[in-house]
């Protein structure tokens, strides 16, 4: 137990995660700090292609097996079901509408890749290594849960949500899912080799570039929650961080269960844990324009993106070492 | 200078919505209209920036579009299709054109 209360502190004492507190002190101390926009977004392209690119290399480099397809399966599952955990939970302990419930539980069922991103950078600190494929289980995860929230809501309250015949289309191709997508491709096809030639860019600047990403994300969700106050009662700011745990053991039954590495567990955990504030967001403003956006976005990026980041990845890494004897 | 009277209307709406309302506009026989960026503001739902938005989800944009008294109508049946169950501001007002044939 003291080693992994140990690999724990370690964990929150590296770099990435005290740049993220860095960002979020100052936004509370309402400091003038501010990426500005264009460099933030460079900044997420940078990193969706290099976490997209070294996991296809990686695939190339070990080969394809059947615990893939089973992973990938397995995450289409979980962003299936934890949004309906999610809204029974919600219901449980909040007083939120079934429209609101609803648009919270699918935030739950898909993913926040920026986490991911700073799980992948901390177990590798850790010396640990993960499954390359967990990048495709993380774009897989992304939409399903959308589906998840507009089913509850069908079967809830009937005729408050909309599915668009171009909506569904719109979230699987956004952005950041080709980028992460067609980079890891690249990577599958142009394997170790294709690593070697832009190592330079993609692997040595990759921990400066994201601990800069995560200080612009301290103070997006510390601005976020500054502004956003009113909306968290007691019960909300409980549920997020909650939520994440609850998500978490489903990962980790899961990754124990398909028999991953200590690293692919953490970050099955992480991925079940983390809650959307890109695509869903974006999806639900459309689908669900009568669900409040500053409870979603406010909950998943100012209450468990940071418990993720400060406690989450932490915590994760020690149960999945103390589970498989990694 | 000759000038002509036109329609000035201008929609403030969710940025994820734009694609939507400006097909709605051209199918509507809207030929002209001008996207502009929102840089923040305040509202029925408090104050709100552009800066520290993650995602499209957060953001507004403005379309704005000059057109002919008799087009009003049709825009703002097909604009309203659009933006009525979304937060966002639909404003009309008259103005001044100098080439009558250009809306």
């Amino acid at each position: 137990m003291d080693g992994m209360l140990a690999l724990a502190a370690d964990n929150l004492l590296s770099p990435i995660i005290l740049f993220f507190a860095l960002g979020l002190l100052a936004a509370f101390a309402r400091s003038d700090l501010s990426i500005p926009e264009a460099i933030a977004k460079g900044m997420s392209i940078y990193l969706l292609f290099a976490i997209g690119f070294k996991g296809g290399a990686a695939v190339a480099d070990n080969g394809i097996d059947g615990t893939l397809i089973a992973s990938l399966i397995a995450g289409v599952v979980l962003s299936f079901l934890i949004p309906m955990v999610a809204f029974a939970l919600l219901r449980v302990m909040t007083g939120l509408s079934v429209t609101d419930a609803a648009a919270v539980a699918g935030h739950y069922g898909s993913i926040s890749i920026v986490t991911f991103v700073a799980a992948t950078s901390v177990i590798t600190s850790s010396g640990l290594d993960s499954e390359g494929y967990m990048v495709a289980v993380a774009a897989v995860m992304e939409a399903p849960a959308i589906l998840s929230a507009l089913w509850l809501i069908a079967r809830y309250d009937k005729g408050a949500a909309e599915m668009e015949a171009g909506l569904m289309r719109e979230i699987l191709l956004n952005g950041s899912i080709v980028l992460l997508v067609g980079s890891f491709i690249i990577g599958v096809i142009t394997g170790t080799e294709g690593l070697d030639l832009i190592a330079p860019f993609i692997v040595t600047p990759f921990q400066g570039v994201l601990c800069l990403f995560l200080l612009d994300m301290g103070l997006v969700a510390g601005r976020g929650l500054r502004e956003a106050r009113g909306v968290l009662k007691p019960g909300l700011f409980l549920f997020g961080m909650v939520m994440p745990l609850v998500g978490s053991m489903f990962g980790l039954a899961t990754g124990v269960l398909l028999g991953l590495s200590p690293g692919g567990v953490v970050l099955f955990m992480t991925l079940s844990a983390s809650a959307s504030y890109i695509a869903v967001p974006a999806a639900m403003r459309v689908a669900l324009p009568e669900a409040n956006p500053s409870i979603y976005l406010t909950l998943s990026l100012g209450v468990t993106f940071p418990f993720n980041l400060t406690v989450g990845i932490p915590l994760y890494l020690a149960i999945a070492t103390l589970v498989t004897g990694g | 200078m000759q000038t002509h009277q036109a329609k000035r209307v201008e929609i403030t709406i969710e940025s994820v919505m734009e694609g939507r309302l400006t097909k709605a506009l051209i199918g509507a026989g809207v030929t002209g209209f001008t996207v502009l960026p929102v840089l923040g503001g305040s509202g029925r739902s408090g104050q709100w920036s552009r800066e520290g938005q993650v995602s499209r989800a957060g953001g507004m944009v403005c379309v704005v579009c000059i057109i002919r008294e008799e087009k009003l109508d049709d825009l703002l049946d097909a604009a309203f299709a659009v933006v009525e169950r979304h937060i966002g501001v639909v404003s009309i007002t008259d103005c001044e054109v100098l080439r009558a044939e250009r809306f």
